[in-house]
């Protein structure tokens, strides 16, 4: 790893610009940042309200469902994020994560299900999370010990597996699927539900709220010991391994946690669209997943937010013309790709833990607040300040930089 | 139809037209039951979109083609808008007091992606009805959507019986299910072989799975015992072709589509297999025959469609039109938007109006008689079984229980 | 049913591996030089299926019917179809590393960046052909109708199957050799195994990875050429997807990089599906294709041969 400095010398104008952004935003503090994030919030809240014109899908398709359909996206590439991005694993069979989520979904709430209940999707949701965190550490277990393309062929495949036995197996009744899929209750004031078909606004709503709930819970388990431990294996397995760190358990956890929201996901879609059948879980939708996180920038969270959004967006932008809109994608990631191949917003290699107060004291809070002033009294003590740098000599943060 | 293709069917028209006078007589040999009404050799009183010319309706009245425009299956969809648009275009020269706009809408012919453009479409509250959607999985997803909004569809290719047992009131099939074809099917093959097996073989489709069910059910667990299963877009059929060599049956039914029914036929025909194969309406179509290459000869196929040589106004505007003939359920959408816009002809000016209209409906069309029951099945659907000659598809008989 | 068909199977199976193996070394070699999943490799594939298909329609043959044509005549055809095919696919293969891959490696570029681009490159290809020649497949043309030759334990064996195995290991011969004997061949192996070695040597990569990328697309299109025989309804705009999937699968399977390990990979592929099919019938095939190689790599990690590109001897 090369210092900041040399990071930012060695590139480009655009790239230190970015990078001073990133810095100027490292540097605020917890509630400065929040400050700024709400009205950005508030604003991704009121989009199907707004409909802003240009920005609008209608009137080829409906834009609250254009913009539910990329808030799954984005929480399906959030998951998927942290199997690729964190832990650097390349997972081509995501999609059956998803599957296994709207099918979990589907045999317990759908009156065609041989199974006969009917939960209601609050009680499905902990219980899909549960079973595709199961399958997740069953497929891991066996075939985490591959390395890198192998493992793609391998979770390719499992991919495959789950699709093709919905077909097969009778119960999972295949092309037929499953209609009537427990939505969410609540009702507003004048009494309509708002979890509807016809209204995607509350899944909307409710799909951004549990982006960004995920969101949080990432960036927390990014900064802890677990999130660490996957850089590790990411950029050095072998390294990692002989510094402690148990590489597979790790590697198992992030396959579980992905798999966890990749089927939290499943059972947002299949609620919101009410059917599930085995149209929709094939080979291209887990490549087009994997094209969501590598086009915003793989490890960065707020980046495959980005990315998941313009892979969903851009053919349900172009639906109005619909001879051309998959070949205006397939351009789309060709010349993005070109243009920008380390993602639209690339991983940030910057410091974890206690990374904001070290950030600070390199660059200044820059809001006239003295830099020691905000040292943080949160420190536990006894914990070695890893990555702080030393306050005596001033040197650069070991761990700071690409 | 569930979601897939059909292509150029619309050929076969001129040559079917020579054999019509010699098959139309066969209607009368046996004892006539409720789906067995006769060729209508030309249904003179058949009702038209231009309908009488007097048609006031506002401005920017509409009527929308939900489906699937562009992508894999997209080529039954495009048949299907075109018809619906021919239609459109005929209605509105011939009446200058209501001009109606048509929008399409692509659902991308799979659950998923349909909700989206179908919410567009009841929102824009200019649309009063809609034709379609093609498929029946596509159909299930949106089905609760438009029950909600009041608005009237008629589809003129999704057969799932399923689709009229869930209390819809605005879902209407132009069309007979996969429960009137499955039996009718399962009746005539028993007539016509008097077989002790048949092998039932079907693909991993929605529509396939259904029809094998009634083929099956109508047939008995003893004649039926074969079974077969296929996956869409499968191309090798050697695992089948071993099953039916084994099987040795006097017929074999295929419940699936085009697609893979040539290379099936033709594999089964390399290998030696001569029994005789039935194919339902999805594989009713020329590209059947054409990419069987001669394979093909001599196979039956159902349809709940009446032979088109009845109406060859419509094949030959849809032709001119469109530079290609018209597919199987070109003739569906084009009646089933003609009713929609008689409706707004005549003063049906809202969605509760036209749904009513529709509802209450009772008229001639191009393929059959148009008059539902109050779950959206047509009261009178027709089942024919055409044969392959050569390289044409020709009427052979209507069912006849 | 199974025991009754094995030998029947097996033939079937060797010659629709002989299929997989010529796709899988495209894979193998492209993913030997560059470490690249070359995902647009199936699509190469589809413009050689296309291109033996319009080199038909330009001879004159016309799609539903079973020409009469001599026999020397109908090879003569095929032969120059298969040119065209190979030709074709070759020359795509490489404006498509042109395009899309090489601009990318200039800019250094993560490896992830270059699946993204090949999956895009893939969509593009679809679309153009969807787009300008519907998503029907194309009539079929069929110039050589099977005939059973002779018989293995009562198991015939078509014209087809026999002009196809034996082809195809002809083919796998001379790209072994290529690669294994040739000058070219040893600058092949040497940037799979030092890029940076190989260039301070004096070898051109980039002129190595040309070469490769032309050398899978040739395999591929004789390979159409071959699909295009046994399945004559193939020619269509997706017909490549899950034949390229499972390509990679026997490449993977043989051991990715390994060009005999594509071979091996994809005659095992082959066989297995069909002894699958018959023996589960004819849904779980693909079930069966990736349930052995998941299985196969439990137990050798780095697929059968295992070995990669660069460490190929002879």
């Amino acid at each position: 790893m090369t210092t900041t400095e040399a990071r930012l010398s060695s590139s480009g104008p655009k790239q230190s610009r970015r990078a001073e952004l990133s810095r100027w935003w490292n540097a605020r503090s917890r509630p400065q940042q929040w400050g700024l994030l709400v009205p950005v919030a508030a604003l991704i809240y009121l989009l199907p309200v707004l409909n802003p014109p240009i920005i609008t899908t209608e009137p080829a398709t409906s834009f609250p469902i254009a913009l539910f359909n990329a808030a799954v996206f984005a929480l399906i590439a959030i998951g998927l994020n942290v199997v690729i991005g964190q832990a650097g694993l390349l997972d081509l069979g995501y999609v059956g994560f998803f599957a296994i989520g709207a099918y979990t979904a589907a045999l317990l709430s759908s009156p065609d299900s041989e199974l006969g209940v009917r939960f209601p999707w609050l009680v499905i949701v902990p219980i899909a999370m549960v079973v595709t965190m199961i399958s997740g550490v069953i497929l891991g277990t066996p075939t985490l010990r591959l390395r890198g393309d192998y493992l793609a062929i391998v979770t390719l495949g499992f991919g495959e597996i789950v699709r093709l036995l919905a077909d097969n197996i009778d119960p999972l009744r295949g092309n037929r699927g499953f209609q009537d899929i427990a939505r969410p209750g609540g009702a507003y004031s004048d009494g309509t539900p708002i979890f509807t078909q016809n209204d995607a606004q509350g899944f909307y709503w409710l799909a951004v709220t549990i982006v960004i709930i995920i969101l949080l819970f990432m960036g927390n388990l990014e900064r802890s010991r677990v999130g660490r431990a996957w850089i590790a294996v990411r950029e050095d397995e072998d390294a990692a391994e002989l510094t402690g760190v148990p590489t597979y358990r790790f590697k198992i956890w992030a396959f579980a946690i992905g798999a966890a929201v990749g089927g939290l996901s499943g059972t947002l879609f299949a609620a919101q669209v009410g059917f599930v059948n085995n149209q929709r879980f094939d080979v291209t939708t887990s490549i087009l997943y994997l094209a969501a996180v590598v086009l915003g920038g793989q490890g960065n969270k707020i980046g495959v937010v980005v990315g998941a959004f313009l892979v969903s967006y851009i053919p349900d932008r172009f639906q109005f013309e619909p001879e051309y809109r998959f070949l205006v994608f397939g351009l789309a990631l060709i010349v993005l790709m070109i243009f920008r191949p380390q993602g639209l917003l690339g991983m940030r290699q910057h410091l974890l833990t206690f990374g904001r107060q070290a950030y600070q004291k390199l660059f200044g809070a820059g809001t006239g607040v003295a830099p020691t002033s905000l040292t943080p009294a949160t420190r536990p003590a006894g914990e070695p300040p890893e990555a702080v740098p030393d306050d005596r000599s001033g040197s650069r943060p070991e761990g700071g930089g690409e | 139809m569930v979601r897939r293709r059909f292509a150029a069917a619309g050929a076969l028209v001129a040559a079917a037209a020579l054999v019509l006078s010699g098959c139309a007589n066969q209607s009368g040999s046996g004892p006539a039951q409720t789906s067995a009404a006769p060729a209508p050799a030309q249904p003179n009183n058949a009702v038209l979109p231009a309908g009488d010319g007097q048609g006031r309706c506002a401005p920017g009245t509409s009527i929308a083609y939900v489906g699937t425009l562009a992508g894999q299956n997209a080529a039954l969809g495009q048949a299907i808008a075109n018809a619906t648009e021919l239609a459109v275009n005929q209605h509105n020269q011939a009446n200058p007091g209501c001009q109606v706009t048509l929008v399409k809408a692509d659902s991308g012919g799979t659950p998923d992606t349909a909700v989206g453009p179908t919410q567009a479409v009841i929102n824009n509250q200019a649309v009063l009805g809609i034709v379609g959607l093609p498929f029946s999985g596509e159909s299930k997803a949106v089905g609760p959507a438009l029950n909600a909004a009041g608005l009237v569809n008629i589809t003129p290719s999704a057969t799932n019986p399923g689709l009229t047992q869930n209390g819809w009131t605005t879902f209407f099939r132009g069309l007979g299910n996969d429960a009137v074809q499955g039996p009718a099917a399962a009746k005539w093959m028993q007539q016509k072989f008097t077989p002790q097996s048949i092998c039932v073989i079907k693909d991993d489709s929605d529509y396939g799975i259904g029809l094998a069910q009634a083929v099956t059910q109508a047939l008995g667990p003893q004649v039926a015992a074969c079974q077969g299963d296929v996956k869409t877009n499968q191309k090798e059929f050697s695992a089948t072709v071993g099953q039916v060599q084994q099987a040795n049956p006097q017929a074999i039914f295929y419940a699936g589509y085009y697609t893979e029914a040539s290379p099936l036929i033709q594999q089964l025909r390399d290998a030696g297999v001569q029994t005789p194969f039935v194919a339902p309406d999805g594989v009713k179509d020329e590209q059947f025959v054409v990419n069987a290459a001669g394979s093909a000869n001599g196979s039956f196929l159902t349809c709940p469609c009446v032979p088109q040589e009845g109406f060859t106004a419509f094949t030959q505007a849809y032709q001119q039109a469109y530079n290609t003939p018209p597919q199987t359920y070109s003739a569906e959408a084009y009646d089933a938007a003609t009713i929609l816009l008689q409706g707004i002809d005549k003063g049906a000016n809202s969605r509760p109006a036209l749904l009513n209209f529709v509802k209450s409906y009772n008229g001639q069309g191009l393929t059959k008689k148009f008059q539902w029951q109050p779950n959206g099945e047509l009261t009178d659907t027709p089942v024919y079984v055409y044969r392959v000659d050569g390289d044409k598809i020709v009427t052979d008989s209507p069912i006849t229980g | 049913m199974f025991l009754d068909r094995f030998w029947a199977n097996t033939i079937n199976g060797l010659s629709y591996g002989s299929i997989y193996a010529l796709v899988a070394l495209g894979y193998t070699l492209v993913y030997g030089v560059l470490q690249l999943i070359n995902f647009a490799h199936s699509e190469i594939f589809v413009i050689g299926v296309f291109g033996v298909y319009f080199t038909f329609l330009a001879l004159g043959f016309q799609p539903g019917q079973t020409p009469n044509v001599p026999l020397a005549g109908i090879i003569a055809n095929l032969v120059l179809a298969g040119a065209v095919g190979m030709i074709l696919a070759g020359v795509a293969a490489v404006i498509l590393e042109r395009v899309a891959y090489r601009p990318l490696r200039k800019r250094n570029a993560p490896r992830l960046a270059f699946l993204i681009t090949a999956i895009g490159a893939s969509f593009v290809i679809q679309q153009i052909f969807r787009i300008t020649r519907g998503s029907n497949p194309e009539g079929t043309i069929r110039l050589l109708p099977p005939e059973p030759l002779f018989r293995i334990f009562g198991a015939p064996v078509t014209n087809l199957q026999v002009i196809i195995i034996l082809a195809a290991l002809a083919l796998f011969v001379i790209a072994d050799s290529f690669v294994n004997r040739t000058r070219l061949g040893r600058g092949v192996r040497a940037v799979a195994q030092d890029p940076a070695t190989a260039t301070l040597m004096g070898v051109n990569r980039e002129r190595v990875i040309m070469i490769t990328f032309l050398l899978g697309g040739l395999l591929a299109g004789a390979a159409a050429l071959f699909y295009l025989m046994t399945i004559p309804q193939g020619a269509v705009f997706n017909g490549g997807f899950l034949l390229g999937i499972k390509a990679f699968a026997a490449a993977v399977l043989g051991g990715i990089g390994n060009l005999r390990g594509a071979l091996l990979g994809g005659l095992i592929l082959g066989i297995a599906e069909n002894y699958g099919q018959s023996l589960f019938g004819g849904d779980w095939r693909d079930v069966v294709a990736f349930v052995l190689l998941v299985g196969v790599l439990m137990f050798r990690p780095t697929g059968i041969l295992g070995e990669s590109l660069g460490k190929a001897r002879v």
